[in-house]
Order: structure tokens, then C-alpha cells, then sequence
């Protein structure tokens, strides 16, 4: 540090004429006989001071400058140069990379998320309550960039923590306009919500932080709640379960009923055409046997007569003749014996 | 020789001078200029290099961002007597260093004194309200229907409707807290609720509620679904019987118009000769009714057998 003042003094008294104690502190060197001589000395104070005057910033930085305390400039990536020893000091801000900050869980990664909060404190930022007076567990991270170096740097003390408790503030304002239904089914649409009201806030209190996404994790009811949840999902499955079931029932019964009834219709159809076929035919066969039976009316009758006893007598069982004058023959015809003979 | 030493002591000397006269301010901080405990002159806020008497003058650094207060989470009644956490937290500044230096001096008094504000003020409202008032900032349509429910109940409108909601709360609170903190060259920017949560006790109460509501919305599915199966089952048992007696009732539609039709030709074809029509008709019935199992008893009187006694009579 005295260094530094050194060379202040030097610029003081520059500028009102030659600094004669400065010659008087060359003469001192130049009296003690160091080995290799003062110009050793001066060549590494020169190095040294040398040495503090350039800074390189990297791709995805950028460097703040400060001149004693005040900020005077910003600069790019690559190699840049400030005022040596202090004077000027530069603080790099990495403007590209992404940050998550993770609410509700804990990733796997062992850094800073396990050390801060304890699994007893997880559950505590994830119980939220929601619009209806019920409880829902909400995890989710925020990831960020900065977007204002100078905002970042200077405007709030402990940004993280900041960004952490209106992350909280805006996610639970968000989640407290929903009903538990929402909460769970309409991750999307809260984180959009959120994000919006999250950026608002930061905007407002300067902290040159831009919110990139948030992303809403697995958003569920408490563990002991969690079972009656279930509960309803497999009732729902049940109801289509029943429903397709009856449908089931229906599908095998009504298109098999269709085609029964199709075929009573077309039975129905069937015997109409043999009916009315059939009485046509019978009429045409007595219209053609009347037609010849008009022509000889008597002999046609008896033919008629005859040919039908001629081809039925001889088919039938056992014949009795009886006379017309002997009255009591008839009773003494065993008849139901003879027929149990003939079987 | 003596000159030179004499001249290095004053050399040390105003170095030693210079370097206390000089002090830097930070981006981030404010700083007023005491002598001998006395403010000297106006709060210096631009950052960078200044000058004040060495040693005589102290220079007294104050933060100019924005600063955090993280409130002590409490168990707090509602209106409607429901015990809840609260956590707030809050973000200030220094505005008026010279007088935050006169009566807080440092940030650890500072939190002490908005700790003493700001908890009051958050317990006042948090009690004035009912827990809705703190969880909602709107009264936007909540939708609490099952998806696949048909009918669902929704719970009287009102209790789930607020009055000013959580943004007006800490907006209050805010505005019941600063004016109190002005007085310490503090100004308050917000209060936020950071949580809410029920407490251990009514929590369980709570997962019993959600737990009975779950169930009785599960049951309804349950029931919807038979009753939904039962209606699909009446339907099949309508369906198969307008299907079987619509077909009954076209088949018998048919067959009596083939019979009418029927009906009509032999009532004209036979209708020319009724007695010849019925002679020609027996004699097909007698030669398909009757066979061997018939006994003929025949008497010598019939047309058939006239013959047998002799031709002429």
C-alpha cells in the first residue's frame, strides 16, 4: 500500500516541478553497494508495477472499472489496461453464463444448494398454500443471468439472497391465485406468471439480473395427502373401466340383435315369395285343368274321381266291404286288434 | 548527511499525512465526515477519491444500496382464528445518513430497530384479515373442477373470496412501517410475505380436509361410472328390444301382404267354379291323407261300389 502512496506523492509533486526528494532517495540507493547494482531494484519495482496494469477479461465477462472507488468504465473481452497499483480496480462480472438457483429440492450437485439449506428447510419452501386453503408442494428453479453489471455489482447488498426471497414472494403470490387443481395441472402457465412478476420486481429494485426461465418441477400434494390422490386417479380409471365395460356388453349384443332381425326380415321376405309363387302356381294347375274340365264337364268329374281312387285304394290298410242292407256286421269288427297286428 | 535524514523524516511524514487526509468511497457506500465526534459538513455521495484533515477527521462509511431485512418467522391468528407462519422480509436503504448515524450508528442496530417496526405492523394486519386475504392477491375464477367429473359442487363463492388480498396487505404494512422509519434516515421500500404455512396442528387438519375431499370426489367417480354402465346396459335392453320388434313387425307385415296377395289370386283363379275348386281339392286331400293305416269300411251304398251289386238300378 505504501507503494501506492509513493507514487501518488510522485504524481503530486510532478506536476508542481521536480521532486527533490526523489533525488535524494536515488543518491541514498545509489550509496549502498547491493550486488548487482540499483539497476536491479528499479528494473523489478518497474516489472511489478508493470505487471498491475493489465487484466485480461474473458469471452463471457466483462470488467468494471473503478477509479479510486468510482466506477469509469466498462470493458470488452480480451486484453485492457488500467491504471496500475490500485488505482484502478476491476471486478469481472461473467454476463453469459446461466445461474439456477433451486427451489423446493436439491439436485445432485454437492456445492453451495446442500450447504445453505437443509432437506427439513426443502419441504418448507416447497409447502405453498393455494387459493382453495389447501397445500401443495412446489419445486422449482430459477435460472438467471446478468443483464447490468453495474446494477449487479453496486445497487444491492447480498443480491443472492434477494433474488432468492422474491423468488419465493413471486412464486407464492402466483400459486396462491390457484386452486390446487390448477397447481398441479397448470405448471405452465404459474411459471409464466411468476417469471413475470419475478422480473418485475427485480427491475424494480435495480439488480441488473434478467430471469432466463422458470421451470416448474413436479408440483404434488403433501406425502400423506398424496394416497387419496391416487385414489381419485384410479376411481377415474375405474369409471372408464365400468363405462367400457357396459359398452362392451352393448357392442356384443346389439349388432348380433341387427343381423337376427335382418334375418327375420328376410325370412318374412321368403315366405311371402313362396306364398305368393305357390298360389300362383296352385291357381295356374286349376286354371288349366278347369279350362279342359269346362269342355266335358261329366266325364272330366269322373275321371277325376276314378283316377284318384284308382292310385289311393290300393295304398290304403284293410278293407271292409259292407252291404248296405246287413245293419250289424259293423259291430262285431274287431278293429283295434287288427290295426295292433298290422304294427 | 543531517540534511538528508531531516528530509527523510519529512518525507515519511507527509506520506503518513497524506494517506490518512485521503479516503475512497465505494460505488456502494456514503460516508459523513465526523470531527471529534461532530459532523462536519454534507454526506459525501459520489463515489471516489476524497480529502478530509487527517486525524482530526473521521470518516464514517454507510452503505447506499439497497439493503436486506429478513423478518423472524412467528405463529400469527387470522382473523378467522387459523393459526399460520408468517415469514416476511423487506428491503431499505439509507437515505438520510446523518441522521441513521445520529440515532441507529450501524446496520446491527438498524435490523434491531426495523425488527421492532415491522413485526407489529405485520402481526396487526396478518390479525385484521382473514387467511384468504393473505394467501389470494385477486379474486380470479379458481378452477377446482375434476377433470372427467361430470357434476362437481363448487364451494360457496365467498369463502375462497377476498377483501384487499396479500398485495394490499404488505402494501399496508409498508405503509404503517415507514413512516416510523424515517425518523432513523431509513427508508423502507417493501415488505413482501415470503411464506405462509399453517402450523403443525392445523396442517394435519388440513390433510384430513384434503384427505375426505379426495375420497368423496373418488367415490363419485366410482358411482358416476355405474351409473354411467347401468345407463349404457337400459340402453342395450332398449336397443335389442325395438330391434326384435321392429323386425316381428315388418316380417309379419310382409308375410300378411304375400297372404293378402295369395289370397286374392286363389279367390280368383277358384272363384270361375267354387264346386269344381272344392271337388278337385278333396280328391288331393283323400290321396295324401290317407294311407295304409287306414281302415276302409266301405258300404255297398257308396258311388264307389255301386257297381258291385250289378250296374243297373
Amino acid at each position: 500500500m505504501s507503494w501506492d502512496w509513493d507514487k501518488l506523492k510522485q504524481q503530486q509533486h510532478g506536476r508542481g516541478g521536480a521532486p527533490p526528494q526523489m533525488d535524494d532517495i536515488i543518491d541514498r540507493f545509489k550509496k549502498f553497494k547491493l550486488p548487482g547494482g540499483p539497476l536491479i531494484i528499479v528494473v523489478i519495482i518497474a516489472i511489478f508495477i508493470a505487471s498491475t496494469t493489465f487484466y485480461t477479461v474473458k469471452q463471457d465477462e466483462v470488467g468494471i472499472v473503478q477509479l479510486f472507488g468510482r466506477y469509469v468504465r466498462t470493458t470488452e473481452p480480451g486484453l485492457n489496461f488500467k491504471l496500475p497499483l490500485g488505482v484502478e480496480k476491476v471486478t469481472k462480472v461473467n454476463v453469459r453464463r446461466i445461474q439456477t438457483e433451486e427451489f423446493g429440492f436439491t439436485s445432485n450437485q454437492p456445492d453451495r444448494g446442500s450447504r445453505f439449506r437443509s432437506t427439513g428447510e426443502n419441504t418448507n419452501v416447497a409447502l405453498m398454500l393455494t387459493g382453495d386453503l389447501n397445500v401443495a408442494v412446489v419445486p422449482w428453479i430459477v435460472q438467471y443471468r446478468v443483464k447490468n453489471p453495474y446494477d449487479f455489482l453496486f445497487k444491492v447488498r447480498n443480491i443472492r439472497q434477494l433474488l432468492i426471497d422474491m423468488s419465493e414472494a413471486s412464486m407464492r403470490l402466483v400459486v396462491g391465485d390457484r386452486s390446487i387443481n390448477e397447481v398441479i395441472s397448470k405448471r405452465d402457465e404459474i411459471a409464466v406468471e411468476a417469471k413475470g412478476l419475478l422480473q418485475k420486481e427485480l427491475d424494480q429494485a435495480e439488480t441488473g439480473i434478467q430471469i432466463v426461465t422458470i421451470e416448474m418441477k413436479r408440483t404434488n400434494v403433501p406425502a400423506p395427502v398424496q394416497p387419496s390422490f391416487n385414489e381419485v386417479n384410479q376411481a377415474t380409471q375405474e369409471k372408464e373401466q365400468m363405462i367400457y365395460q357396459a359398452k362392451e356388453d352393448y357392442n356384443r349384443a346389439i349388432p348380433a340383435a341387427r343381423g337376427e332381425a335382418e334375418r327375420t326380415i328376410r325370412a318374412a321376405e321368403g315366405y311371402a315369395l313362396n306364398r305368393v309363387n305357390r298360389a300362383k302356381g296352385d291357381a295356374a294347375r286349376f286354371t288349366a285343368v278347369y279350362d279342359e274340365y269346362v269342355k266335358a264337364k261329366d266325364v272330366t268329374k269322373r275321371r277325376l274321381y276314378l283316377e284318384t281312387l284308382r292310385e289311393l285304394y290300393p295304398r290304403l290298410g284293410p278293407k271292409y266291404i259292407v252291404d248296405s242292407d246287413q245293419k250289424n256286421f259293423l259291430p262285431l269288427l274287431n278293429m283295434g286288434n287288427q290295426i295292433g297286428v298290422e304294427k | 548527511m543531517k540534511l538528508r535524514g531531516i528530509a527523510i523524516i519529512v518525507v515519511i511524514a507527509v506520506v503518513v499525512f497524506i494517506y490518512n487526509a485521503a479516503y475512497i468511497v465505494d460505488e456502494t457506500e456514503q460516508v459523513i465526515i465526523t470531527q471529534f465526534g461532530r459532523i462536519v459538513g454534507t454526506p459525501k455521495k459520489d463515489p471516489g477519491l476524497k480529502f478530509k484533515v487527517p486525524f482530526i477527521q473521521k470518516a464514517n462509511f454507510f452503505a447506499k444500496n439497497l439493503l436486506d431485512w429478513d423478518g423472524d418467522p412467528g405463529q400469527i391468528p387470522t382473523l378467522d382464528k387459523t393459526f399460520i407462519w408468517v415469514d416476511t422480509f423487506a428491503r431499505w436503504k439509507i437515505i438520510d445518513p446523518i441522521k441513521f448515524f445520529q440515532t441507529v450508528n450501524n446496520r446491527f442496530n438498524a435490523i434491531g430497530k426495523l425488527n421492532d417496526i415491522i413485526d407489529p405492523a405485520v402481526r396487526n394486519f396478518i390479525t385484521s384479515y382473514r387467511l384468504i386475504d393473505a394467501v389470494r392477491k385477486s379474486n380470479r375464477e379458481l378452477d377446482t373442477r375434476e377433470v372427467g367429473l361430470e357434476t362437481s359442487e363448487t364451494a360457496p363463492r365467498s369463502y375462497y373470496t377476498i377483501t384487499i388480498g396479500r398485495e394490499k396487505i404488505t402494501q399496508g404494512i409498508l405503509e404503517q412501517a415507514q413512516p416510523k422509519l424515517a425518523q432513523f434516515g431509513i427508508e423502507l421500500v417493501d415488505v413482501k410475505i415470503k411464506r405462509i404455512n399453517y402450523v403443525e396442528e392445523v396442517r394435519k387438519s388440513v390433510y384430513g380436509r384434503m384427505i375426505a375431499e379426495r375420497k368423496q370426489i373418488a367415490e363419485k367417480f366410482r358411482s358416476e361410472g355405474k351409473g354411467e354402465a347401468q345407463k349404457i346396459r337400459g340402453e342395450k335392453e332398449r336397443d335389442l328390444q325395438e330391434i326384435e320388434s321392429e323386425a316381428y313387425r315388418k316380417a309379419q307385415e310382409i308375410k300378411g301382404g304375400a297372404d293378402a296377395e295369395a289370397t286374392l289370386i286363389y279367390a280368383d283363379s277358384y272363384g270361375v267354379d267354387p264346386e269344381f275348386y272344392s271337388f278337385v281339392q278333396t280328391l288331393e286331400i283323400y290321396s295324401k291323407a290317407l294311407d295304409d293305416k287306414n281302415t276302409l269300411i266301405l258300404s255297398t251304398d257308396s258311388e264307389f261300389l255301386k257297381y258291385l251289386k250289378g250296374y243297373a238300378k
